[in-house]
């Protein structure tokens, strides 16, 4: 794993690799540096002048406060409902043995695996069929199915490394099923689903593909996003919103990692 | 009173016959020991009486109170796990506090009786470390203060010596054995060291294939094993081809003789037989002489101080007639 200390990597490699880095982060800071333009219409570089109003102009907007509140509570409750979906599979796959058990594990992480249209189509030909109308509730749904993978797959390694004897352990001291969960198993598996937990909050907030298919009339922050940039006036608003969703989205991700980072790495990060 | 009673007892898990028509009663404040190699059953029975395995047939009882379908929460039962199963995530004095926090005993009440567990086993003032930073026989004592903080009527031990070196398993046996005395707590031990089942237990089980192949005290199952497995088993006896025994006087069975119970030269009244050296090992204490006579292999424990026929050599060895146990069947 670790390099050798000694060898030092040639020029050539250290200038493709700051490239490499650059192509990817430099658009992000182009973001944030268009958030302070003095011109509304377009992107001109270098901007004409920097300003710091469109923050003012973006906090007296309604409709992203509406688009930010609508995110905030996809994300809380897509992320509740995984942690109990994802947790309870997750103990029913590496607790017990039964038939299916194999299929079962495939089946939960399927979701990541296929592309969001494919679960966004599905989804909305689903809704239609059942005649259920495209509410708040269509889109946590939507939410869901990807939520319930992030927590499935930390919880599923954490409990792995909880050995079975240690609860057979605790029953045998007098706990019943509750008091094992609450004393024995859930502080073990505790870090696992906070991580878990972040990474579908950060997940379902910055989603587009299936929240296009589940959603009605209502736009989450990202769809507002979208919507807003094919809009000619005040497109700084635009970079103003970006940069929060960047803020909001990063720390609970980087506070995943660290939480993680001594064990299990964390699975299925990236959607 | 009989503390632990099982009646043809039986686990199958599919077609493998774990536990196979067991009959046991074990007495209250009674030392038991259930011996035998791994996959001979032993450990199961012991699932069995803490309520992890649910007989496929037979009845348990416990202390006079039906077993099957008590969950292992319920029963006056504790166990010391073979790895222990120290909570990782609490300290030392919450663990052995744990069964009585989940029965809702006051903080300060069950921390004090933990204190006091933990200075039984020999380990006061460690309650705030945790299990990562003990060494094995430490943790094999928390263990121990964990399950005997409950004050259960039984205490099950699963292979609990094994994991420790020499020196402190034989240490933690004496020191087990003088806890068990102490006590009065019916204490069923399962081991696969016969040298541990011996010198520990009032009475043993030997278990082969799911089955108690001999039920008895450590005398009766190393001097007159009932079968040729527990002779095997049960230290190094020497197992005696029918056709041998015959030879001898004893008719056509198998049996079983003691090494040590064989000597060198004859005697008034004792069983002889000629023997050619094959291998003489010195063992410190004793000397270890095998013999071939007439095909069967027969190995004799001789004092130390005797000096030992070289190899190859032609050999009178003896016994007391007594000490040759005929066994029937297998």
């Amino acid at each position: 794993m670790r390099s050798d200390r000694n060898t030092a990597a040639p020029l050539g490699l250290k200038i493709a690799a700051g490239a490499g880095l650059a192509f990817l982060h430099l658009p992000i800071l182009l973001i944030f540096l268009y958030a302070f333009t003095t011109e509304e219409k377009s992107y001109q570089f270098p901007p004409p002048g920097l300003t710091l109003k469109w923050f003012a102009v973006t906090w007296n907007r309604p409709d992203v406060w509406e688009a930010l509140g609508l995110s905030v509570r996809v994300a809380t409750i897509s992320t509740a409902i995984a942690l109990v979906l994802g947790t309870l599979c997750a103990a029913a796959v590496s607790r017990t043995k039964f038939f299916g058990r194999e299929t079962i594990s495939l089946l939960v992480i399927l979701p990541i695996a296929l592309p969001g249209i494919i679960t966004g189509i599905a989804l909305r030909s689903a809704f239609s069929f059942a005649e259920i109308p495209f509410s708040f509730w269509t889109i946590v749904l939507g939410h869901a199915t990807f939520c319930v993978v992030v927590i499935y797959n930390n919880a599923v390694a954490r409990f792995r490394r909880v050995s079975g004897s240690l609860i057979e352990a605790s029953m045998d001291l007098g706990a019943d099923s509750f008091q094992t969960f609450r004393y024995i198993i859930l502080p073990n598996i505790g870090t696992a689903l906070l991580a878990g937990g972040m990474l579908a909050f950060a997940l379902s907030f910055d989603e587009v593909i299936v929240t296009t298919f589940t959603a009605g009339q209502q736009s989450t922050l990202p769809i507002w996003m979208l919507e807003e940039l094919v809009r000619p006036r005040q497109r700084p608003v635009t970079n103003v919103v970006a940069m929060v969703v960047v803020i909001v989205t990063f720390l609970p991700i980087l506070g995943a990692y660290y939480l993680t980072r001594d064990g299990d790495q964390v699975a299925g990060g990236g959607k | 009173m009989t503390a632990v009673l099982f009646q043809q007892v039986s686990r199958h898990f599919g077609a493998v016959r774990a536990v196979d028509s067991v009959d046991l009663a074990i007495a209250e404040g009674e030392f038991f020991a259930m011996l035998g190699p791994s996959g001979s059953g032993k450990t199961t029975c012991l699932r069995l009486m803490a309520g992890f395995e649910q007989p496929t047939a037979g009845h348990i009882e416990i202390f006079g109170e039906t077993a099957e379908g008590v969950p292992p929460y319920r029963r006056n039962v504790n166990t010391v796990f073979q790895d222990y199963a120290l909570f990782p995530h609490l300290s030392i004095l919450e663990n052995v506090a744990y069964g009585l926090m989940v029965k809702g005993v006051a903080k300060a009440e069950r921390l004090k009786a933990a204190e006091e567990a933990l200075a039984m086993v020999k380990l006061p003032g460690y309650g705030t470390r945790r299990p990562g930073q003990l060494s094995g026989g430490q943790r094999q004592r928390v263990a121990l203060a964990r399950a005997l903080v409950n004050r259960p009527r039984v205490l099950l031990l699963d292979e609990p010596l094994g994991a420790l070196d020499l020196k402190l398993r034989e240490q933690m046996q004496e020191e087990l054995k003088a806890l068990q005395k102490s006590l009065g707590i019916t204490f069923v031990f399962v081991t696969h060291d016969q040298g541990e089942a011996l010198s520990m237990a009032d009475r043993i089980a030997v278990f082969n294939d799911g089955r108690i192949q001999q039920l008895g005290t450590p005398e009766e199952v190393y001097k007159r094993p009932a079968t040729r497995f527990v002779a095997d088993f049960v230290g190094s006896s020497n197992v005696l081809p029918p056709e041998f025994v015959e030879t001898l006087g004893f008719g056509r069975h198998h049996a079983s003789l003691r090494p040590e119970a064989i000597a060198l030269g004859g005697g008034d009244g004792r069983t002889q037989f000629t023997g050619r050296v094959t291998a003489a090992n010195f063992l410190g204490a004793a000397n270890r002489l095998t013999v071939d006579a007439n095909g069967a292999r027969v190995a004799a424990m001789l004092p130390a101080s005797i000096a030992v026929p070289a190899q190859g050599e032609t050999v009178t060895l003896s016994f007391q007639p007594e000490d040759l146990h005929t066994m029937d069947g297998a």
